[in-house]
């Protein structure tokens, strides 16, 4: 079985988000970028897949600058066997377009299973695994937080969905994305991050693709949230119980 | 502008996301219907049809829809939408909406905009990003607005009224590539983090697994949900499905009680929207003090059972 992993390169999520002040974006100049953690798990369950026999080609794919060849190189470098980067200028793509992408290179290499992040951390979408489902006409397994697979071509899918554990069967070529509770992430060795230089990654323009790519959802502006009102330091229990009881009504 | 509620219910009882989406809805128009896809459902229409703004009820009871696999309920809310005239489609932003609304999106050929937290037009909307540590304002240019609400930022419709109820018959076929097996509802007599009104979680300051036992009797009298933060996650002393933060939980009670959390940048982010919050932590230089509505400085084994005494 063969798979394709999505990686997203995003802000790392130790980094505090600045706006910019022309309300455009947020910084992103000099900043610490990561792979989206979610996909990292993505990464690492297709590599124990892999460990266990169930896989024997893992690829990673991900859509934008060059510079994502770093995050597709840290696939690598966890198990990965090749990469595909799919070259795009610009960075702000919908999610419906990611979904077109993907399926494009989908049909070109035909993967039984496609595993993905349940989100990324900076636009927060949760929508690039079901769209791609949906346009493949493949069975959808999301936020998995574990992964089984059954001997008549089949996954058992644990999901976390809110108040307990759902549990799906879907029919391979399917679509799974990641949650938090699926697995913890290697770190890549330094041989291993040696040997993933060495490791191919195609380079496709995305202009190449001819896929109507037109922008659907417009950002006008980007904000600040609301800020806090300064609190207060109490001096002990009874006047924070009274502060609750009296001053937030909660108590 | 029309707007049709896709409603989450677990058949017997109608999900208190579904009445915040309706009153979402109906700041875009007067013109807001409800469709509710499930098995045995009378229970649960029941409920719903007291809803307010709602103008029609559409019900699909049908035994395939006994649980919602997305793949089922999306190709049957095609069809509906078909010869109908919607301009929206609203979905709580559960796991349950999640899960499904892109999915009608993309069958629309639509680019759905996720957990709005604020409507501006019914184009134009506001939601969070980076967990919250900033704002988009967004303009959807697509024919029909596919969209999930954060049910936290909406308070819920009332349910004072008695709405018509047009019964749908369903012919598709079900789904084949797809199958339930099993849902394991979580035990705990506690709230859902996701929902509670009130939250308690504990930090790397705990020291250990066994300490969190310190919060549970707080927890139990304040009927609140317990959380904790990565650190603590990643120490191992507390399960990962409890994490609250940007890679865990998002959570919004009317109460956050951080005992023993230092405040990091991605622990902040999933709770700045709770109404107050209060930290319990000895290092005063801690930057949770920054965000906290009151904050104690103290020792948590000292203050802690003060603490659960007080609330007696």
């Amino acid at each position: 079985m063969k798979a394709l992993v999505c990686v997203k390169r995003v802000i790392d999520y130790n980094v505090r988000i600045r706006v910019k002040s022309d309300k455009s974006g947020v910084e992103k100049d000099n900043v610490k970028m990561s792979m989206n953690p979610f996909d990292e798990i993505a990464v690492e369950e297709a590599v124990r897949l892999k460990e266990k026999g169930i896989l024997n080609e893992i690829v990673v794919l991900s859509i934008g600058k060059e510079s994502s060849q770093e995050t597709i190189r840290t696939g690598l470098a966890m198990g990965g066997d090749r990469g595909i980067l799919v070259k795009s200028p610009d960075e702000d793509i919908d999610p419906l377009n990611i979904g077109k992408i993907i399926k494009n290179v989908c049909d070109k290499e035909k993967p039984d299973l496609i595993i993905l992040g349940k989100q990324a951390i900076d636009d927060d979408c949760n929508q690039t695994g079901q769209i791609l489902a949906t346009l493949l006409k493949y069975p959808q397994a999301t936020f998995a937080s574990k992964v089984e697979k059954n001997s008549d071509n089949t996954l058992n899918v644990t999901r976390e969905v809110d108040g307990g554990l759902e549990t799906i069967k879907v029919k391979i070529p399917c679509v799974v994305t990641t949650d938090l509770r699926l697995n913890e992430p290697r770190y890549a060795s330094l041989p291993n991050i040696m040997k993933a230089k060495q490791k191919k990654i195609d380079i496709l323009d995305i202009n190449e693709l001819s896929l109507d790519l037109k922008k659907r959802v417009e950002i006008l502006e980007v904000n600040d949230p609301p800020e806090r009102k300064p609190g207060i330091v109490v001096p002990d229990i009874n006047s924070l119980v009274d502060k609750l009881k009296n001053e937030a009504k909660i108590l | 502008m029309k707007t049709l509620v896709i409603v989450e219910h677990n058949n017997d009882s109608v999900k208190q996301t579904t009445y915040s989406t309706v009153t979402a809805a109906s700041k875009i128009s007067e013109e807001v219907y409800a469709l509710i896809l499930g098995y045995n459902l009378s229970a649960a229409v029941d409920e719903l049809k007291k809803c307010n703004h709602l103008k029609k009820i559409f019900s699909v009871d049908k035994e395939d829809f006994s649980k919602p696999i997305a793949e089922n309920f999306c190709d049957e809310i095609i069809k509906f939408l078909k010869d109908k005239d919607f301009t929206h489609v609203f979905t709580p932003s559960s796991t349950f909406g999640k899960n499904l609304s892109p999915k009608i999106a993309t069958e629309l050929d639509v680019q759905q905009v996720s957990d709005i937290i604020n409507i501006i037009d019914g184009d134009t909307f506001e939601r969070p990003i980076y967990a919250g540590n900033a704002i988009a304002k967004v303009k959807s240019n697509d024919s029909i607005k596919v969209i999930t609400v954060r049910s936290t930022c909406f308070e819920p419709c009332k349910l004072d009224s008695s709405v018509e109820i047009e019964n749908v018959s369903s012919e598709l076929a079900k789904n084949e590539l797809v199958n339930f097996v099993d849902y394991d509802e979580s035990k705990s007599d506690r709230p859902e983090l996701t929902s509670a009104k009130i939250i308690i979680s504990g930090g790397r300051g705990l020291q250990n697994g066994e300490n969190f036992k310190l919060l549970e009797g707080i927890a139990d009298k304040l009927g609140a949900a317990m959380g904790a933060s990565r650190a603590a996650v990643d120490a191992g002393f507390v399960p990962n499905d409890w994490q609250v933060g940007q890679t865990g939980k998002i959570v919004a009670p009317d109460l956050y009680i951080a005992v023993g959390i230092s405040g990091a940048i991605q622990h902040i982010a999933g709770i700045k929207d709770s109404k107050f919050i209060v930290c319990i932590n000895k290092d005063e230089e801690a930057p949770i003090f920054k965000f906290s509505d009151f904050g104690l400085v103290a020792d948590l084994f000292e203050a802690l059972p003060v603490l659960e005494k007080k609330l007696q």
